[in-house]
């Protein structure tokens, strides 16, 4: 693998950001806290860590799979899959509005290229990507599947089932994260119903797990490789990726009231004012 | 005498073990998931001679659902195996977002479905699943009559593109449909008539079969169709048949709301207006008891049929 070329990656992240902002301000409506909070991520993923292609085929053999359960944050996919080459840019513009292939969450009904499973409905996600890891080593594919979780989204009783089943299995082509960001629609996760000691947990389910800084490209990029490093040794991998929800944008930052809030035209302003890039959509 | 006669009596679920096995070695993408009970949907001998396609999801029948979608992506063809009530009620959301809107080709198979599971009683006799699944967008909605019909229908599903949903049964039941052509929404006509059109599914089929019996001696001329793909519904044979009898009867151990009589209901309203008698249950929950004493607590029994079509035949105009 290539070195990162981190001033181009950082430029990346900044558009997508404004990308982002841009989209749920453009409908009024969507997730931006999420979202902004996971751009590293994803811009590590799709700009440095995966091989995949923008071409998009369904089945995806010989490429790595990705799969995001919290389909709220379904604003930095769309940029970020558009920014990869999956489909023209300008199409961000029709993000929630009718007859739009961005759908308000993830889908494959409007056949959108990157998108191989509908997500939205909580707690689905991680299930579908042993499946399809389980897919993978039986066509003897030895590419990876990642898998992108909430932590509120750890509430939901089917994230366990898969949990036991994927360390069961052995099914350690496998890299699952949690955005860890310590938030919910409804008020910090401590309060709205705590995952105490969340790494523990992973742990004793089976699980190689490790931590790092989700807002912090190099820590990112390196715990990915990491990762990739701990597959393939008979265990799952869980990041616990901390975050700060709403990175980027100082007044949105560290608040669940950013959850699913658009800004209006003056709150536009002062986010774009701090994530300064020219190639608008 | 009935027109048709038992060749042996078996159960549905033992078709669609017999259907699955035959599939394995057909097709090398075929999998079968399950949620810890192989034994009772009888897929142990898929599991035995294809055990790197056999994966047992314990119970767990969300993850289940998930797994089973997840590996379609790379070509796989899934088939998970539980009751018809942790296959459907359990896991609606699961099926619904991963499975139906995202069209994927997952085969959800159910098992002990309706009233006929039996001593077990109201918790696992699900009587909603038909309506829960045929509301879904996408999805096929098949309810063979008896062991042949469900081992066809299985195999049929392996070259089926598109989630769908096989229901079947715990009992052991006559077997009397060997040979007989199945196509997916191809409705059959078992019997000609002229008098009045009877429509069953799943086990109702045998019981439609003795009722058509019971009203040949009085003189009635039944022509029984089974419609074991409520969807698509083949909604010509529906017409076609009514056309010249006038009116008709459905048959399914499953809620009258929902089921095989709604789409029917709907499909004559709009299209032709007949009278139409539906033998269902009534709006209730089972209970624990012997299958075929429970059938006619709940009206169910070849009785209950002719009764019905004596009273529809009444509504008949001329």
């Amino acid at each position: 693998m290539a070195q990162p070329d981190f001033d181009k990656l950082k430029k990346l992240a900044t558009q997508i950001r404004r990308d982002i902002v841009r989209m749920v301000h453009g409908c009024q409506s969507g997730h931006p806290g999420g979202s902004l909070g996971c751009t590293e991520y994803f811009v590590a993923l799709y700009f440095h860590i995966m091989k995949h292609d923008p071409k998009f085929n369904m089945d995806g053999k010989g490429e790595d799979l990705f799969f995001v359960s919290n389909g709220h944050i379904s604003p930095v996919w769309y940029s970020t899959l558009a920014r990869a080459g999956y489909f023209d840019v300008k199409e961000l513009a029709t993000f929630r509005f009718l007859n739009s292939r961005l759908q308000g969450h993830p889908a494959t009904h409007e056949k959108l290229p990157g998108i191989r499973i509908a997500s939205g409905s909580l707690g689905q996600g991680l299930s579908v990507a042993a499946g399809a890891a389980q897919a993978k080593k039986l066509n003897g594919d030895d590419r990876f599947v990642f898998c992108l979780m909430g932590d509120g989204e750890q509430q939901e009783g089917q994230v366990w089932e898969a949990a036991m089943y994927a360390a069961h299995n052995k099914i350690d082509n496998l890299i699952a994260t949690i955005d860890y960001n310590g938030q919910q629609i409804d008020g910090p996760v401590k309060e709205v119903l705590d995952l105490k000691d969340l790494k523990a947990k992973w742990v004793a389910f089976g699980w190689e797990v490790q931590e790092f800084n989700g807002n912090d490209l190099k820590e990112v990029i390196n715990g990915l490789d990491h990762a990739k490093a701990l597959a393939k040794k008979g265990k799952p991998v869980m990041n616990l990726m901390k975050t700060d929800m709403g990175s980027g944008v100082d007044y949105m930052m560290g608040s669940h009231k950013w959850h699913g809030v658009a800004p209006n035209d003056d709150e536009l302003s002062r986010a774009l004012a701090q994530l300064e890039c020219s190639e608008d959509y | 005498m009935t027109k048709f006669t038992a060749t042996d009596k078996k159960d549905t679920r033992s078709g669609f073990g017999a259907g699955l096995h035959e599939l394995g070695k057909q097709n090398p993408n075929v999998v079968a998931l399950c949620a810890d009970l192989t034994g009772s949907l009888k897929m142990d001998a898929f599991k035995k001679d294809f055990p790197e396609r056999f994966f047992q999801t314990g119970i767990a029948e969300a993850n289940m659902i998930g797994l089973a979608a997840g590996m379609t992506i790379g070509g796989k063809i899934p088939f998970t195996g539980t009751f018809a009530n942790f296959s459907t009620g359990r896991v609606y959301d699961q099926i619904r977002q991963s499975v139906a809107y995202s069209g994927k080709n997952v085969k959800i198979c159910a098992s002990h479905a309706g009233l006929t599971l039996g001593e077990d009683g109201a918790t696992h006799q699900i009587l909603e699943d038909v309506g829960m699944m045929k509301m879904l967008p996408e999805m096929t909605v098949i309810v063979p009559c008896d062991y042949a019909q469900t081992k066809a229908a299985t195999i049929a599903l392996g070259s089926h593109v598109g989630p769908a949903y096989l229901r079947f049964g715990r009992p052991v039941w006559p077997v009397f449909t060997e040979g007989r052509p199945f196509t997916i929404g191809k409705a059959d006509t078992m019997i000609e008539g002229k008098d009045v059109t009877i429509f069953a599914n799943g086990h109702m089929v045998w019981q439609a079969i003795e009722a058509e019996a019971k009203l040949a001696e009085k003189g009635i001329s039944v022509e029984l169709i089974n419609l074991h793909t409520i969807k698509p519904l083949d909604v010509d044979a529906i017409l076609n048949s009514v056309k010249k009898t006038g009116c008709a009867v459905t048959c399914e151990e499953h809620q009258i709301n929902g089921g095989l009589g709604d789409s029917v209901a709907q499909v004559l309203s709009r299209f032709q207006p007949a009278p139409l008698e539906m033998v269902a249950v009534n709006d209730s929950f089972g209970e624990s008891g012997k299958p075929t004493d429970l059938l006619k607590k709940y009206g169910l029994s070849p009785d209950n049929i002719v009764a019905a079509v004596e009273k529809v035949m009444k509504r008949k105009k001329g």
